[in-house]
């Protein structure tokens, strides 16, 4: 026990979680969002937005993750200059990786967000489209009221699947030096190579604290808010 | 795809509505491309100089084929001890015994919640700690276990579902003519179980795939490395990242569409096996494996 409080005091590990948070929860608000708007082009009935929303999927869902956020960092700020912070501030370096960070993140995980809500789309039965259709809906009005409600009821067991892989996948971050729990924990392990096996043990029942509420809430959840039919 | 739900044909207004927003949709996606284009070529990355190195030779031979050939290998030997531990695990979690029950499940559930990330900087820091391999192989193994631990605990579930997924009868039938229970998990549960899930089996290579790209954090001499190398060497970082990403995606389309092969090869012999359906039975059962089969393909969990 006095080991790992020394390694507590030593090391900032509730920070590096802190971090992990931060990233997670923002990328998470993004994905979402970007995910619906890429799930509605792919339901669309106009062929043009159909064939934008799968080729994002498509290309978005195969590249590797260390690449994209390798490339936010790497590609748009070091060598095309685009920034996503206030140059000026002290803090400029770090708020700067962190947002390229949670913008690596969000674009990745929307291509799995938009997924799911399509397969949420999936689950709902035929019936209920025609008749919004029936009482005069057009397709966007048919989509708000009847069938995306209904749709994300549907999806929340996979999006809970997503949020869990998105909380694992911030440590990937890292690469671009947000002190996250994978840095600090890396950070760790060079500097303290005689408790290995401690410093993984703290990091890992970390991520099963992280990870392991939200699985339960979400299949509760999914459980609770899917329309009965 | 229940797309065509959602909408009626179109009639003539709606047909040039939708062309206009059709039309709308193509000029904001060329916009975007020339904006990233305009600046692209702004900072100079559009030059031959940046480009051309992909058609030489030297390029290939020196950096692509040895980076394609450390993300292959690597995901080949991951897949391979993947399957093995997840079979382990997988049958271990229907244990009848408890002592094997319980300790498979805690592994199981353990290593999914755990990133790859972690496992990866683990056994590097630790193999590199216990001089457990030989120096310039310390990396791969990091790559290895990682991949393994986390594919097989995946793998583990999908075996686990294949054999729940299978009708009662096929146990009751198996014990019924005098087969032990490990003889009817080995030779009647196990190559059916595995047949079903090989659709998602396969899928889960694309994810195999993607993580080797974490190898790059621990030194690992993979794609996304040799990228970076070439960069460097022929300072067009970004268009080596572009390349490398495109290859990267070539790559796992081909295997998603593989697994899309498989999964309606299965499909088809399933609804042949079970013997006439009546028309709006199909239709139903129809739907259920699709909307089932497009959670499963989709919503697993993404990998990094």
């Amino acid at each position: 026990m006095h080991l790992i409080s020394e390694l507590f005091s030593d090391y900032p590990i509730f920070g590096a979680f802190k971090q992990t948070i931060y990233l997670t929860l923002l990328s998470a608000v993004f994905a979402l969002l970007i995910g619906t708007v890429v799930a509605v082009m792919r339901v669309s009935p106009i062929r043009v937005l159909q064939l934008i929303g799968t080729g994002y999927v498509n290309i978005v869902r195969n590249t590797p993750l260390t690449l994209v956020i390798v490339f936010c960092n790497l590609g748009l700020f070091i060598q095309l200059g685009v920034a996503v912070a206030n140059k000026s501030s002290d803090t400029f370096i770090d708020t700067n990786n962190f947002r390229l960070a949670v913008l690596g993140l969000s674009v990745y995980h929307a291509s799995f967000v938009a997924e799911a809500i399509r397969s949420g789309v999936n689950t709902v039965p035929l019936g209920q489209a025609e008749a919004a259709r029936a009482i005069g809906l057009p397709f966007l009005k048919t989509l708000r009221h009847v069938v995306l409600p209904q749709a994300f009821r549907g999806a929340i067991a996979p999006l809970g699947n997503v949020l869990i892989a998105l909380t694992k996948n911030s440590t990937v971050a890292s690469v671009i030096g947000v002190a996250d729990s994978s840095a600090t924990m890396k950070d760790m392990m060079e500097n303290r190579p005689d408790v290995l096996f401690v410093t993984f043990g703290i990091f890992a029942v970390g991520f099963v604290i992280l990870t392991l509420p939200v699985g339960i809430l979400f299949t509760s959840l999914s459980k609770r808010l899917a329309v009965k039919r | 795809m229940s797309a065509g739900v959602l909408f009626d044909t179109p009639g003539p207004r709606s047909r040039r509505l939708y062309a206009v927003i059709g039309a709308a949709g193509i000029v904001i996606l060329l916009l975007i491309l020339w904006f990233v284009l305009a600046k692209l070529d702004d900072k100079g990355q559009l030059t031959a100089a940046k480009w051309k190195p992909f058609l030489t030779g030297e390029i290939w031979t020196e950096y692509l084929i040895p980076g394609l050939i450390g993300t292959l290998k690597a995901a080949a030997i991951s897949v391979v001890l993947a399957l093995v531990v997840g079979v382990l695990l997988g049958v271990g979690r229907l244990s009848a015994t408890k002592w094997i029950r319980w300790p498979s499940s805690v592994i199981v559930e353990f290593f999914r919640a755990v990133p790859v990330l972690l496992m990866m900087l683990f056994a590097y820091a630790l193999y590199g700690h216990y001089e457990t391999f030989p120096p310039d192989q310390i990396a791969l193994a990091g790559v290895v276990t990682g991949l393994t631990l986390y594919n097989g605990s995946v793998i583990a579930e999908l075996v686990r579902s294949g054999v729940h997924s299978l009708p009662k009868g096929q146990n009751e039938a198996a014990l019924a003519i005098g087969l032990t229970t490990p003889k009817t998990m080995r030779l009647v549960l196990l190559p059916q179980a595995i047949t079903a899930m090989m659709p998602a089996i396969v899928g889960q290579l694309v994810v195999v795939l993607k993580d080797t790209a974490l190898g790059y954090i621990i030194t690992y001499e993979e794609l996304l490395r040799k990228a970076e190398q070439i960069g460097n060497y022929k300072s067009n970082l970004v268009p080596a990242l572009i390349f490398v990403g495109a290859l990267f995606v070539i790559i796992n389309n081909f295997v998603g569409l593989g697994a899309n092969k498989l999964e309606q090869r299965t499909r088809r012999r399933g609804r042949s096996a079970g013997g006439p359906l009546a028309p709006d039975q199909i239709d139903q059962a129809a739907v259920a494996v699709a909307a089932a089969s497009a959670n499963q393909a989709y919503t697993g969990e993404p990998g990094a």
